[in-house]
C-alpha cells in the first residue's frame, strides 16, 4: 500500500513537472517579446525592463528562476494588466471552486440516484424517460444549454436575475456544468446497479429475507458506487475546462473567465500560471481518486 | 470366419448385441434420391461475422434512425451548395449593389431591396434560415459550418486512429521493455490534462505556426491545422492502449504462433492476423472519436481559437449567435440543433455497432 501510494505521488509530481515545463518552453515558442507594443521602446528601458522579468537570461536559466518562483507563490505579473497573478487566481479561484464544487456534488448525487432509479425500474417508464434525458444531455454542449437556460429564465421569464455583484444566483450556473457528467454518471451507475443487483451475495439476500430497502441501499449501491468514483477523476478535469465556458457566458468573475479572456487578449504570463495552477489542480484529484478506489475496493491489487 | 454360401442373412444369435438384419428391407440400403439429400441441407445460409453483425445493426431501430439522420445530414451538405446560389463568406448584393437592409432577417423573408427587384419580377433564392449580422444567408453558413464540423471530426479521428494503431500495436507486439517503456509515455501524456493542453499548444501554434499563402494548408487556416496537430499529439493515447490491450490477448493465439513458426515476419503478422481481428473494436472506438472531437472544436472555437472567420464551424456559429441572443434567438438553435444531432446520432450509431460488433463489451 505505502510503496503503491509513493509510486503513484511520485508519478503526479513528475507529470506536474512535464506539464509545466511544456507550458513554460511552449509559450517561450510564441515570437516575440512581452514588450513589443506598437509604440517602440528605448533600448535603455528594453533592456532595464528585460533584466527586471530576468529576459536577459537564457531560457533553461528562466524556467529554472520562474519554477523556483511558483515554489514561493510567486506566479509573476499579468502582462496585459500588470497585476500580480498570485493576487489575481487568490481572489477569482473560490469563485470557481465553490461552483464546481457544488455541481459536482450535484452530478454524483443525482446522477447515482437518477441511475439507481432507472436499472430498478428497467424497462418501464421511468427507466425509459431517465435514459432519454441522459442520451440527450450527453449530446448538447454546455455552452448552448447554459446560453438557453440563460435566455429562457433570465431574459424572457425573468424569474432568475443575470449575474451581477448584488444577485449571485448559482442555480443556472451549476445547472449547465453539472448536466453532461450527471447523465454520464447516470448511465454508469445504472449498469454498474444492474450488475450489482445479479451478483450471487443479493440473492443471497433476498433468500435470507433482508428488506428490499436494506438490500438495494446495503448491499446493492455500495457496490454500485465504485466505478463512479474511478470516473470522478476525469470529471472534475471535464469540470474545470466547463467552467471556463459558464463563467464566460454567466459573466462570473471566477478563474475560468479570467482564462478565457486572458486567451483573448494573447496575455502569455497569465495563461502560463492559470494552465500550471489547473492542471496541478486535475493531477492531485485524480490521484485522491485513485488513492480512494483503493481504499473503497479492497480487491484490487496495488500494483 | 464362417461363410455363407447360401445368399440369406444368417440367424440372430439372442444375446449377440449386433442388429438385427433380417428386419430391414432391401429398400432400405437403397442410395439416397436427390429430393430425400435436400433434406439434409442446412436451412439458414452461412453468415461472415461481418454480415451478423450488420444484420444485427439494422435490427436497432436507434442506430438505424441514427444512420439515416447521417445519410440526410450528409447528403444535405453535398448537395445544398450546389442548389443554394449563396456563398458562406458572400455579402448579400442586388445587381451588383450591395444590400445593406439584409442584415440580421429572419427566415424566408427578403430585405426590401429584394422586393424591388422580385416585383420587378427577378428571382431570389429564399434565405431558408435568415441573413446574419454582416448581410451573409444563414443556411449556407450553417451548411458550410456543418461540413467544417464533420471534417474536423472525422480527420481528427482518422489521425488518432492511425498514431493509435501504430503505436498500440508495436507496443503490444514487442512486448517486454519495449512495451514498458511505450507505455509508460503513454501514461504521462494521459495523465497530462488533455483539454488544457490543447487550448496551450492552440494557442502557440497559431502565432508560430505560418503557412505559404495558396497552398492548402493555409486555406485550411492555421487554428484547424494546429487542432489536427493537438488531437495527433495527445488523443491518440486512448487509443493505443485499447488496441495494446487487444493485441495482448489475440497474440497469445495458435494461429499466431503457426504464423511465426513458417516464418512470418512481425509486420505481416500484425497486418493480416491481429488487426483483423480487432477491427470491431477500432470501429467503434473511432465512432465514438468523432463527436468528441466535434465537442472539442465546437468549445475551442467558443473559447476563441477554433477555425479562422470568414470559414464558419457550428461551434463559432454558436457562439456568434450569442451576441444578438435577445432578438435573434433562432440563429443559436440551429447550429445548436445541428450539433446534437450529429452527436447524438454519432452516439447512438457507436452504441448500436458495440452491440452488434462486440458481444464481450454488451451489458
Amino acid at each position: 500500500m505505502v510503496k503503491y501510494i509513493v509510486k503513484r505521488l511520485l508519478l503526479a509530481v513528475l507529470t506536474v513537472l512535464i506539464i509545466c515545463a511544456i507550458t513554460f518552453f511552449a509559450m517561450h515558442a510564441v515570437p516575440g517579446g512581452p514588450f513589443n507594443r506598437e509604440k517602440a521602446l528605448s533600448e535603455a528601458t528594453l533592456a532595464a525592463l528585460n533584466a527586471r522579468y530576468n529576459l536577459d537570461k537564457s531560457v533553461p536559466e528562466q524556467f529554472v528562476l520562474y519554477m523556483s518562483g511558483i515554489l514561493r507563490g510567486d506566479f509573476g505579473v499579468s502582462l496585459k494588466t500588470g497585476r500580480d497573478i498570485t493576487a489575481i487566481i487568490g481572489e477569482s479561484f473560490p469563485i470557481s471552486a465553490r461552483l464546481g464544487v457544488s455541481a459536482m456534488i450535484v452530478a454524483l448525487i443525482l446522477g447515482t440516484v437518477f441511475g439507481s432509479l432507472a436499472a430498478l425500474t428497467r424497462n418501464q417508464l421511468p427507466d425509459r424517460i431517465i435514459v432519454f434525458f441522459s442520451t440527450l444531455f450527453t449530446a448538447v454542449p454546455s455552452f448552448v444549454l447554459a446560453t438557453l437556460l440563460l435566455l429562457v429564465f433570465c431574459i424572457r421569464l425573468q424569474w432568475i436575475p443575470v449575474w451581477s455583484v448584488n444577485s449571485q444566483n448559482y442555480v443556472l450556473p451549476v445547472i449547465s456544468l453539472a448536466a453532461y457528467p450527471m447523465a454520464y454518471i447516470t448511465r454508469l451507475s445504472k449498469t454498474s446497479m444492474l450488475d450489482a443487483l445479479s451478483q450471487d451475495y443479493i440473492r443471497t439476500a433476498r433468500a435470507k429475507g433482508v428488506s428490499r430497502f436494506k438490500m438495494i441501499f446495503k448491499h446493492a449501491l455500495r457496490n454500485s458506487l465504485i466505478p463512479v468514483i474511478t470516473y470522478a477523476g476525469p470529471q472534475i478535469a471535464y469540470i474545470i475546462t466547463g467552467s471556463m465556458v459558464i463563467e464566460t457566458i454567466f459573466t462570473i468573475g471566477g478563474l475560468g473567465s479570467k482564462f478565457v479572456t486572458a486567451i483573448t487578449n494573447r496575455d502569455y504570463t497569465l495563461i502560463m500560471a492559470t494552465t500550471i495552477f489547473l492542471a496541478t489542480l486535475m493531477v492531485i484529484a485524480n490521484v485522491i481518486c485513485d488513492l480512494l478506489y483503493k481504499v473503497v475496493d479492497p480487491r484490487i491489487k496495488y500494483e | 470366419m464362417a461363410t455363407n454360401t447360401t445368399g440369406e442373412l444368417p440367424k440372430k444369435n439372442p444375446i449377440s448385441m449386433q442388429l438385427d438384419l433380417s428386419k430391414f428391407s432391401d429398400a432400405d440400403f437403397r442410395p439416397a434420391t436427390d429430393d430425400e439429400k435436400r433434406q439434409q441441407d442446412v436451412m439458414s445460409e452461412s453468415t461472415t461475422f461481418f454480415k451478423d453483425g450488420m444484420r444485427k445493426l439494422f435490427r436497432n431501430p436507434l442506430a438505424v434512425g441514427s444512420l439515416i439522420v447521417l445519410a440526410v445530414i450528409i447528403l444535405t451538405i453535398i448537395i445544398a451548395p450546389m442548389v443554394v446560389p449563396y456563398s458562406y463568406d458572400e455579402i448579400l448584393s442586388v445587381n451588383g449593389r450591395r444590400d445593406k437592409g439584409a442584415k440580421n432577417l429572419a427566415p424566408f423573408t427578403y430585405s426590401e431591396m429584394e422586393q424591388q427587384y422580385m416585383e420587378k419580377g427577378g428571382t431570389r433564392f429564399p434565405h431558408i434560415f435568415g441573413t446574419d449580422e454582416q448581410s451573409r444567408d444563414y443556411f449556407i453558413r450553417v451548411i458550410y459550418g456543418t461540413r467544417i464540423s464533420l471534417f474536423i471530426g472525422f480527420f481528427a479521428s482518422i489521425i488518432v486512429l492511425i498514431i493509435g494503431m501504430l503505436y498500440g500495436s508495436i507496443s503490444g507486439y514487442l512486448g517486454g521493455r519495449v512495451d514498458l517503456i511505450m507505455m509508460r509515455i503513454v501514461d504521462i501524456i494521459y495523465s497530462l490534462p488533455d483539454m488544457l493542453m490543447i487550448i496551450l499548444l492552440s494557442v502557440v501554434l497559431n502565432e508560430v505556426l505560418v503557412f505559404p499563402a495558396g497552398s492548402l494548408l493555409s486555406r485550411l487556416g492555421t487554428n484547424m491545422v494546429s487542432l489536427f496537430i493537438v488531437f495527433g499529439l495527445l488523443y491518440w493515447v486512448g487509443m493505443a492502449r485499447l488496441i495494446r490491450g487487444q493485441i495482448l490477448s489475440i497474440k497469445e493465439n495458435e494461429y499466431i504462433l503457426a504464423a511465426r513458426s513458417i516464418g512470418a515476419r512481425p509486420g505481416r503478422i500484425i497486418r493480416q492476423h491481429i488487426l483483423p481481428n480487432c477491427l470491431s473494436v477500432i470501429i467503434i472506438s473511432t465512432a465514438l472519436q468523432i463527436p468528441s472531437a466535434i465537442f472539442t472544436e465546437s468549445f475551442l472555437s467558443f473559447v476563441g481559437i477554433g477555425v479562422r472567420a470568414p470559414m464558419p464551424s457550428l461551434g463559432s456559429l454558436a457562439n456568434a449567435a450569442r451576441e444578438g441572443l435577445q432578438s435573434y434567438p433562432y440563429k443559436l438553435v440551429f447550429p445548436a440543433l445541428m450539433i446534437c444531432l450529429i452527436v447524438l446520432s454519432l452516439n447512438l450509431l457507436g452504441d448500436g455497432l458495440r452491440d452488434a460488433f462486440d458481444p464481450k463489451l454488451k451489458r
